[in-house]
């Protein structure tokens, strides 16, 4: 009973984030004129996916009590550069998937090399580094386009169903928490982590790798991101050098986070929150649709469950007892 | 820390690396588009640059004010938009919509701001979030109203006025409005309470608070005045372009914290000159004026906008080991 509640505790942003995407979604089915068929689902997952892999990858940075607004352009980057190189037979296939995530790396990690040596602030580093990344999509891509033999049979099986019914991206997400994210928890490094955006002082007075551990986390928010875009081209067959493309998933990606319990003064929340809050954040998108109201009205009703979910976080108000506590 | 703003015992002392440093590459810059051109060196070039450079220098005030807070406003989009298309509509209401038109696009700026401060100061969510929520929700406002089409609503003859005329010396009056919004500027944070008050809740609010500082009023009121200086903006330049259009305001709010952290004002608060911000306002105009003169693709200009501000911030905007 005890670890149940010691359990609840610790993951409460998750559950919560859990909770409201189970509304939201039920809300969404049960309104759907199609109802809750594998189409459905299929459709809404692989919409919910690409938001997910890039709130992820946020995560990894607000953990550390940074902020990353390239992510965004990361994303569109590799998508770029994801249209040129996925294409052939199995070989070169892998070998553009990798050099995609290598991409994706070397960003993050300039990322992290500006913020840990640099010493610069994360939000205006990566500011800057995000039109950096938006000027080689733009020059990969001046145009929207697809290579020739771009490689359709992988991109329709990671966005079709498995068994013709769970849709492959959601097993991927799946695949990623085992993969990366996991592993991450469980390691020193990954403790590392948390333990620097609880407290950098505090952790390095303990002895914890600080600077090992935030380059950790740029690196694996520059490769969740290549995966995203990845994502992103399995899905358009295409790259696309879109600046409002990569600002609104900068933006909803942060959006996500929060809705998933991931704390921005750093060292609380997980990956599976994030996921549920990207997830939720579709469904409350998509719910006008449903509603069959006009889609004029998408931005301010969004806009509007934004402010309001992110106005419920300010219910700890009331158990502020001394009101210094405020201003921690 | 060992750099709060001390008692200034001369002007001249107020000079710091960073405004220098910023000064200083304005200067480089002119020198490398005069090799370029010779018209870079012309009083009309320099004036022109001034004008475009006048808008975000009323947006970036805003910003460093909230800046200085420790805080972050990125409503700054939608806030230049709504305040633009808000004018532009009050225009239509005949002679009294015109004659309020300026007033009223403020108006909808401040009550904006109002939003974000409340969340920040009052609600203590994150100021990047709140501000992030109600830009959407600003944009989603402004979509639903206009159809999600530039708006067909001109600008009042008094925006254009200001927004697009030159009457003194050759000055535009956007230059001018932007000096009169700087010398307000500096009165307030250099010889008010209300200045003091935020550079103190830059450095510490809770010491802020202890010392009898209504630090949430404060924090409150700055966002307010950051939302209502990006409507006025808008409305400026609406009355500069003629009439207000959609997403209008998306190419100001990175240029005007590039712009406040290039002028020296540290992105944690606490820290900062005006001074600093005009000549990162002008630095950044420049740069941005020289890439199209030269005709650099956008590619490139991105590019070499992003180096360039990290390639400076690391010069002189690195912070101390745990500060």
């Amino acid at each position: 009973m005890r670890g149940l509640r010691y359990f609840i505790d610790e993951h409460r942003g998750t559950l919560l984030a859990a909770a409201i995407f189970a509304l939201m979604f039920t809300l969404y089915v049960t309104n759907h004129p199609a109802g809750f068929t594998p189409n459905v689902v299929q459709t809404a997952a692989n919409k919910g996916v690409l938001l997910a892999l890039v709130a992820i990858a946020q995560t990894f940075v607000v953990l550390t009590a940074g902020i990353d607004l390239s992510v965004g352009m990361i994303f569109i980057l590799t998508n770029c550069v994801a249209s040129y190189l996925v294409v052939g037979g199995l070989v070169s296939t892998t070998g553009g998937i990798l050099a995609v995530l290598l991409t994706g790396i070397i960003c993050g990690a300039i990322n992290g090399a500006i913020v840990i040596f640099g010493r610069l602030q994360p939000i205006v580093t990566t500011i800057a580094t995000g039109a950096v990344y938006y000027g080689i999509a733009l020059w990969l891509r001046p145009n929207p386009g697809s290579t020739d033999d771009f490689n359709g049979d992988l991109a329709d099986a990671l966005t079709g169903k498995v068994f013709g019914v769970v849709p492959a991206g959601l097993v991927f997400l799946l695949g990623i928490i085992v993969v990366i994210w996991l592993p991450f928890r469980r390691s020193i490094l990954g403790r590392a982590v948390y333990a620097t955006g609880s407290s950098e002082v505090a952790a390095y007075m303990s002895g914890v790798p600080i600077l090992r551990a935030k380059m950790l986390a740029y690196v694996l928010s520059g490769l969740l991101a290549a995966v995203g875009g990845l994502f992103l081209t399995f899905f358009t067959y295409s790259g696309e050098a879109s600046l409002a493309n990569g600002n609104t998933y900068t933006l909803y990606s942060i959006a996500a986070v929060v809705l998933g319990g991931v704390s921005l003064f750093g060292g609380r929340g997980s990956a599976v929150g994030a996921i549920f809050g990207a997830l939720a954040f579709r469904a409350i998108g998509d719910l006008l649709f449903v509603f069959d109201l006009d889609p004029l009205w998408q931005p301010l009703f969004q806009g509007t469950v934004l402010l309001v979910a992110v106005s419920l976080g300010s219910a700890r108000l009331f158990r502020v007892r001394n009101r210094l506590d405020l201003f921690s | 820390m060992s750099d709060l703003p001390q008692a200034k015992s001369s002007w001249t002392s107020r000079i710091d690396v960073p405004v220098a440093t910023a000064f200083g590459c304005i200067i480089l810059l002119l020198l490398i588009g005069s090799i370029y051109s010779t018209n870079f060196l012309s009083p009309a070039y320099l004036l022109q640059q001034l004008k475009v450079g006048a808008f975000l220098g009323i947006i970036a005030t805003g910003m460093m004010l909230v800046i200085l807070l420790g805080q972050i406003d990125l409503s700054v989009p939608w806030a230049v938009t709504m305040g633009a298309m808000m004018a532009s509509a009050a225009t239509a209401y005949g002679p009294w919509g015109e004659a309020l038109a300026i007033p009223f696009g403020v108006l909808v700026g401040v009550c904006l701001g109002l939003v974000n401060g409340f969340g920040v100061a009052y609600l203590r969510i994150p100021s990047m979030i709140v501000t992030l929520a109600v830009n959407s929700v600003a944009q989603g406002l402004m979509v639903a109203f206009t159809g999600g089409f530039s708006p067909q609503d001109s600008a009042s003859t008094a925006m254009k006025f200001l927004g697009a005329e030159t009457t003194i010396l050759g000055l535009p009056n956007a230059v001018l409005v932007w000096i009169v919004v700087g010398v307000l500027a500096v009165t307030l944070l250099n010889r008010t309470t209300f200045g003091r008050a935020v550079y103190g809740i830059g450095n510490r609010e809770r010491a802020a608070y202890l010392s009898g500082i209504p630090t949430q009023r404060v924090v409150m009121l700055a966002f307010a005045l950051s939302g209502g200086l990006a409507a006025f903006a808008g409305v400026l330049l609406a009355g500069y372009a003629g009439k207000a259009a959609q997403s209008m305001g998306d190419a100001y709010l990175l240029p005007a914290i590039a712009a406040v952290v290039l002028g020296g004002t540290s992105i944690l608060g606490g820290r900062g000159s005006y001074v600093g911000t005009v000549a990162g306002v002008i630095l950044i105009t420049l740069l941005q004026s020289i890439l199209s003169v030269v005709q650099m693709a956008e590619f490139g200009r991105q590019i070499i906008y992003g180096v360039v501000i990290i390639a400076m911030l690391l010069l002189y905007g690195r912070e101390k080991r745990f500060s």
